[in-house]
């Protein structure tokens, strides 16, 4: 097994390689003894704009009501303890948060599946989520209708949530259980979530046909999503799940980097990328369902947030915290409009973010096929 | 014995590209592996690089069983370069081959000094001093697999398994490749298994040569031993005279046509 050995160009020695400087496109590092991190100076400077905006609007949400406020009466109401204080505890602070979680929570969701599918038109509604929550709800209101409108609030703040939860990891399941092949290939997951979330929105309509007009109705205020009403009982479970699972993708962001190269790349770099994805995914599944049980499937908000934060924050790929921080905004300024459009009616805020996401998505295709042609 | 697959049944689905195959990787040697298309010699690089795991039989690293030790570790002690690997659009080279300290790192270690010292030093190694900051798909062909080979080195491991890396690479590109390739080798010791195409360029840079046809191995020694005329009719189905290299002394493979 002997062989001659290869000549080497420098017999007398191997000369010195010089080691050239290195900097990074979007990342700077922060080293601090043995530890070092990559700080993205643009995308911490957009996170606190947002967060700032998000706060503003959601000031501006608040004085809305059946007792109009200034901006400055919120605050003092949401610190002291004044006559509006039970008010804006109450009602209106809940309803203002569920609409930042629940559009953060949204956020991040599109902003893991389209980082996963490579595909900037990916969304959960793609994983089937969102899909599977408006069946199951639509279901249980047009079939247990006349029933339930006897439970009243009760099937409202509880059931429906409930159903909408469990829809909406019913249909995940279904999705991953056919996109499943010995793995799970990110173009593959795209292709039979569109083709469930189709099977899933027709039978959603067979069911508004085929229900009681009232409970029809009743069933596309949910399904339009709306924030009309929204109290604690929406906020904590989103809250919890947002504290479980932002750490849990946070702590996946270097993973879901690395997977945005092929997967023998990926798999070279010593990331177990099965399992990798797989928890990536199941971490947008349960975000996007909990935030579609506590406000109904808001449209576009997690097709359109992940790619509003990539350009706020001149990256290539969804950064995860600006996206969910885009999400909280759009949903609040979105809420804004809903309630100032048509005041004194109050239009769900789906309303506004699918009039809004429309376009928009016209506008995604258009650039898409233009790329596919240059 | 660096790397070896001993038995090993490997294929996609039920179909089954390669059986029972053994084949031993010696530290310090570069090994090519030749072939007709569609033989299974990537399918094998594949197994030997944990990308694709045996139905049958085993592949170790050091001795020990690669499916049975972390993937990262397997990172830090061998480098796989894909075939036609791809990269998500407007990456920078210095972001693609600092790609390559992902084995090395944690989330409180993202980008040690030692991080940027090793992607520095492969940026220089494969000559892509002052396109760093260039995006991947404004080089040329031979730029691209240098950084490609660029990002492998900077994981920092003396076993590096390389999946056609001259493809679509025009002959001066090519040779410059695998001139790197034999760098690699020769000054900093390492131990390389590729898969080429081109016969007489593996004959001048590989030390060892591996002739695959369907799933077997047919022939495995020096250039000299395995680049004969009957060998090439019996692996490529190829009738040829092989002649000595006037270059290098190796033997050098001239086309005469191919036997029905």
């Amino acid at each position: 097994m002997t062989s001659p050995p290869i000549p080497s160009p420098h017999p007398e020695g191997v000369p010195p390689v010089t080691p050239v400087p290195v900097r990074l496109a979007h990342e700077r590092p922060l080293r601090l003894g043995p530890a070092s991190w990559l700080l993205r100076l643009r995308s911490a400077a957009a996170a606190l704009v947002l967060l700032a905006a998000a706060v503003l609007l959601m000031a501006l949400n608040m004085r809305l009501g059946d007792i109009p406020m200034s901006v400055a009466e919120v605050f003092r109401a949401v610190t002291g303890d004044g006559p509006d204080h039970f008010v804006v505890m109450e009602l209106r602070l809940p309803r203002a948060l569920t609409g930042v979680l629940v559009g953060a929570a949204l956020a991040l969701a599109g902003a893991i599946t389209q980082a996963i599918a490579r595909n900037p038109l990916a969304s959960p509604d793609v994983l089937g989520v969102t899909t599977g929550s408006s069946v199951a709800v639509v279901g249980i209101i047009v079939t247990a209708g006349s029933a339930a409108g006897g439970a009243g609030g009760a099937l409202a703040s509880v059931g429906v949530p409930l159903v909408a939860l469990a829809g909406g990891l019913a249909g995940a399941l279904a999705v991953y259980l056919l996109a499943w092949r010995g793995g799970l290939d990110g173009y593959r997951l795209v292709l039979v979530g569109v083709g469930v979330s189709a099977v899933f929105t027709n039978v959603k309509y067979w069911l508004l046909t085929v229900g009681d007009v009232t409970d029809s109705g009743r069933a596309m205020v949910w399904i339009s999503g709306s924030l009309n009403g929204r109290g604690w009982e929406h906020v904590v479970p989103v809250a919890i799940a947002l504290a479980v699972l932002v750490p849990a993708a946070l702590a996946g962001t270097r993973s879901l980097g690395a997977l945005r190269f092929g997967d023998d790349t990926v798999t070279g770099l010593g990331v177990r990328t099965n399992l990798a994805r797989g928890l990536l995914i199941l971490a947008a599944v349960l975000l996007a369902a909990v935030a579609t049980a506590a406000a109904g499937p808001i449209a576009f908000v997690a097709l359109a947030s992940p790619q509003i934060a990539l350009r706020v924050a001149g990256v290539a790929q969804p950064p995860l915290v600006v996206s969910a921080l885009c999400g909280a905004v759009l949903v609040t300024a979105a809420d804004l409009a809903a309630r100032t459009v048509a005041a004194p009616a109050e239009l769900p805020v789906g309303v506004v973010t699918a009039v809004l996401g429309a376009p928009y998505l016209i506008y995604l295709l258009v650039r898409a096929r233009r790329g596919a042609r240059a | 014995m660096r790397l070896q697959a001993v038995g090993v049944r490997l294929g996609y689905g039920d179909r089954v590209i390669v059986d029972g195959l053994d084949l031993g990787i010696e530290a310090g040697t570069v090994t090519t592996i030749i072939g007709p298309n569609g033989c299974g010699k990537s399918t094998l690089l594949r197994a030997l690089g944990r990308l694709l795991k045996p139905s049958g039989g085993e592949v170790l690293l050091d001795g020990k069983r690669i499916d049975r030790m972390p993937t990262k570790e397997v990172a830090r002690i061998l480098g796989v370069l894909p075939q036609a690997p791809t990269a998500p659009e407007g990456l920078t080279v210095a972001d693609l081959v600092a790609r390559g300290r992902h084995p090395h790192q944690t989330w409180y270690r993202q980008w040690s000094s030692g991080d940027e010292a090793a992607v520095g030093e492969a940026l220089a190694m494969t000559g892509l001093d002052g396109l760093g900051e260039r995006p991947l798909d404004e080089l040329s062909g031979g730029q691209r697999q240098r950084a490609w080979i660029s990002m492998a080195l900077a994981q920092g491991t003396d076993l590096l398994l390389l999946d056609e890396p001259t493809t679509f690479l025009d002959l001066a590109h090519q040779v410059e490749v695998l001139e790197l390739v034999r760098r690699l080798h020769g000054e900093h010791g390492r131990t390389v298994v590729m898969v080429l195409h081109d016969l007489n360029l593996a004959a001048r840079y590989a030390d060892r040569l591996v002739a695959m046809r369907a799933g077997r191995v047919i022939a495995a020694g020096t250039p000299h031993e395995v680049l004969t005329e009957p060998l090439l009719a019996e692996v490529f189905d190829l009738e040829a005279k092989v002649i000595e290299d006037p270059v290098a002394g190796t033997p050098l493979v001239v086309p005469v046509g191919v036997r029905h």
